[in-house]
């Protein structure tokens, strides 16, 4: 297994062709829906794709590295809920300024990583266990803070208006010199409405946040010792690594992530909606594994997991414009899940 | 290592002080229904009527519970109010019915998640002779003496015969609901869809889909309807959290006065559309009536009163003409 101790140079290293599986299988979900429905491929449906990629590939992104790492991250979902609620609390309820709350949002999710990370490295409790307290942990707080009651943004209607707003759609109509500077970011119905006008910002955030997520796992020390780690954390340790502290970081970084899809999620529903949460952490661990991060650990990569993300959300939108029943759906979604993963063991034997 | 530890400390001092930071001192009812079964207040001679929901975190029941709780002080009983966190938790409601009946109480009042699951309970009850009160939903099983409902089948059946009027008597319709197997969930969309397969022949429904209540879910669920169905007139929504996947699809998708919009129950986000015109009404049950008259009705039973086995806690449609009507502001919720 030499690729696992040199993860970062080999152009054949394992996760590149699960990735290939994986994206293959993406492009093949893509022109069966576009084969079986004239309205799978209309800009709308596209945009609305990319919007429900969003909320679960950043979670996704998060939780790529504590995976690869070696661990697991059962607490992102509920995290993401109270971050959405924090944000909430500091915007409508303190009224301090949008920025304000945005930036409190990513530190309560930061907060919450950080804990995990401590709980795993000081008090050496197992990962799956510190982040399912921690799943309940923040469920219950979300509950506290917000009283039980949702938590609208009508206040500051700015929040949802730059995150569903399209910057590119503004400049697409500067390109063609139609922009009209009284109406940005398609507040109104539009007069000179473009193809990209659906791509809305909050998935340009998402974007933005995978390329980060991609250079900090590739091009950083954070990243190498992530994939070190999560191949054999002994050796690394053994070779005067500080294991605990780049640990703590990671589940930190998860725990930011988290953060940013409450942030997210609080803007496109214009809403704290504390009573959800659970069960988007599976989505999320669901989304790492299609794109083909191991589950023993040093083995990953964000590409795969954006493609991951992808391929749930391509399939959710196609069998529902087919009208395929729910259920059905659902079982679906496993038997890909599973399928993933069958050729991904088979392709190591 | 000191020093290590210290910062392990400080760090969850932190934490614990920032999320302190965010709550006033009291909110003792807020925190209740996440405990077990509080005790019942022992200093007093009051009657004790356990009230076990189908859930306490979204809007509607903490409406219930507002009306359980006038009923409780204005008739001087005791009551505690629970439920479990989703309406999936059989499990869970079925042991605080349990704990419940083990304290001895006047009379119990039961929202079932499950109408079937119940009724070795409700045997056990009935033996030990205490009554029991359903209310929102009813249970497979005549042991109850009574049960405090919204007729969904009739109330969706009138959001559909809205929904026709509304869009002219002919086109394509699509349903989004909570859920397949509860039974709002089962009435919602069956009153909805038979009313409008029995009167209305000119439209059809092209699409019935389920989110579970989650906002988000249900918006993406409804941007796909919506674009996979250009000729759609109309959406029904059939609980809180799938009309404002509804909204926020529509919304998204600039449909606003293409799109006739019909939900279920209240809630601010839902209030704010029907006022601006962005969605066209909304079927209200009266959350706080069937909290109400569910106490009103144990308290009866506890005495011995004669029951009507049926109370009908009634439904209303409201739209933008009628929103601020007493009698409607009276059984909406934010």
């Amino acid at each position: 297994m030499e690729a696992k101790t040199a993860p970062r140079s080999s152009l054949l290293r394992p996760e590149r062709i699960q990735r290939f599986l994986a994206f293959g299988g993406l492009i093949a979900l893509i022109v069966v829906f576009s084969l079986a429905s004239q309205y799978f491929l209309k800009p709308d449906n596209i945009g609305g794709i990319f919007l429900a990629t969003a909320v679960n590939g950043v979670l996704a992104l998060g939780v790529t590295f504590v995976i690869i790492n070696g661990g697991i991250d059962l607490s992102v979902g509920t995290v993401m809920t109270f971050s959405a609620v924090m944000t909430a609390q500091f915007i409508t309820i303190w009224q301090m300024p949008v920025p304000v709350g945005i930036l409190a949002g990513l530190l309560t999710g930061a907060l919450c990583g950080l804990a995990n990370g401590l709980m795993v490295t000081k008090m050496k409790v197992p990962p799956f266990v510190a982040t399912l307290g921690m799943l309940y942990i923040t469920k219950g707080l979300s509950l506290v803070v917000s009283q039980l009651k949702p938590i609208y943004f009508n206040d500051t209607p700015i929040f949802n208006q730059v995150a569903m707003g399209s910057v590119l759609g503004d400049l697409a109509r500067v390109v063609i010199g139609v922009f009209d500077p009284s109406n940005p970011m398609v507040l109104e119905p539009l007069a000179n409405p473009t193809i990209v006008d659906p791509i809305k910002n909050i998935v340009l955030v998402f974007f933005g946040a995978a390329i980060i997520a991609a250079f900090i796992l590739g091009k950083t020390i954070l990243g190498r010792y992530t994939f070190a780690m999560g191949s054999n954390v002994e050796a690394t340790r053994l070779s005067g690594v500080n294991v605990d502290r780049w640990q703590t970081a990671i589940y930190t970084l998860c725990g930011l992530f988290a953060g940013l899809a409450g942030v997210i999620i609080g803007a496109r529903l214009n809403s704290a909606q504390p009573a959800l949460g659970a069960g988007y952490e599976l989505d999320a661990i669901a989304a790492a594994v299609i794109g083909g991060t191991s589950l023993s650990g040093g083995e990953g990569s964000i590409l795969g997991t954006v493609i991951g993300a992808f391929v749930i959300s391509v399939l959710a939108n196609g069998l529902r414009i087919l009208s395929v029943p729910q259920e059905w759906q659902i079982v679906v979604t496993g038997t890909i899940l599973v399928l993933a993963v069958y050729l991904d063991r088979r392709r190591k034997k | 290592m000191k020093s290590k530890n210290l910062f392990v400390v400080v760090s969850l001092l932190l934490v614990v002080a920032m999320i302190a930071g965010c709550q006033p001192a009291a909110a003792p009812a807020t925190q209740a229904p996440a405990q077990p079964p509080a005790q019942p207040p022992a200093t007093t001679a009051k009657p004790y009527i356990p009230v076990i929901s189908k859930g306490f975190q979204h809007q509607f029941w903490q409406a219930v519970k507002a009306g359980s709780e006038k009923a409780a002080k204005e008739l001087n009983v005791d009551i505690t109010f629970e439920g479990p966190e989703t309406e999936a938790m059989v499990d869970k409601q079925v042991e605080m019915f349990q704990t419940a009946l083990d304290k001895k109480p006047a009379a119990i009042c039961l929202a079932a998640v499950d109408s079937k699951a119940f009724i070795p309970l409700l045997e056990k009850a009935k033996a030990a002779g205490i009554p029991v009160i359903g209310f929102d939903s009813g249970v497979d099983s005549d042991i109850p003496v009574a049960t405090a409902a919204t007729d969904n089948i009739a109330a969706a059946a009138a959001a559909a015969d809205k929904m026709a009027e509304l869009i002219g008597g002919s086109g394509e319709v699509a349903i989004i609901a909570h859920d397949q197997t509860s039974r709002t969930g089962i009435d919602r969309v069956k009153g909805f869809t038979d009313q409008i397969k029995a009167k209305y022949p000119n439209i059809t429904i092209v699409d019935t889909q389920y989110g579970g209540g989650d906002q988000l879910k249900s918006t993406d669920i409804a941007k796909t309807v919506i674009g996979a169905h250009p000729n759609l007139k109309g959406y029904f929504g059939a609980n809180e959290g799938s009309i404002i996947g509804v909204l926020n699809a529509a919304k998204e998708l600039n449909m606003g006065g293409k799109l006739t919009i019909i939900g279920y129950d209240s809630g601010k986000q839902q209030k704010d559309a029907i006022r601006s015109g962005f969605q066209a009404g909304a079927i209200t049950q009266d959350p706080i009536g069937i909290g109400y008259k569910c106490v009103e009705a144990a308290v009866k039973a506890m005495k011995g009163e004669k029951l009507d086995k049926n109370i009908d806690t009634g439904f209303k449609w409201y739209d933008k003409t009628n929103i601020d009507d007493p009698e409607i502001v009276a059984v909406l919720y934010d």
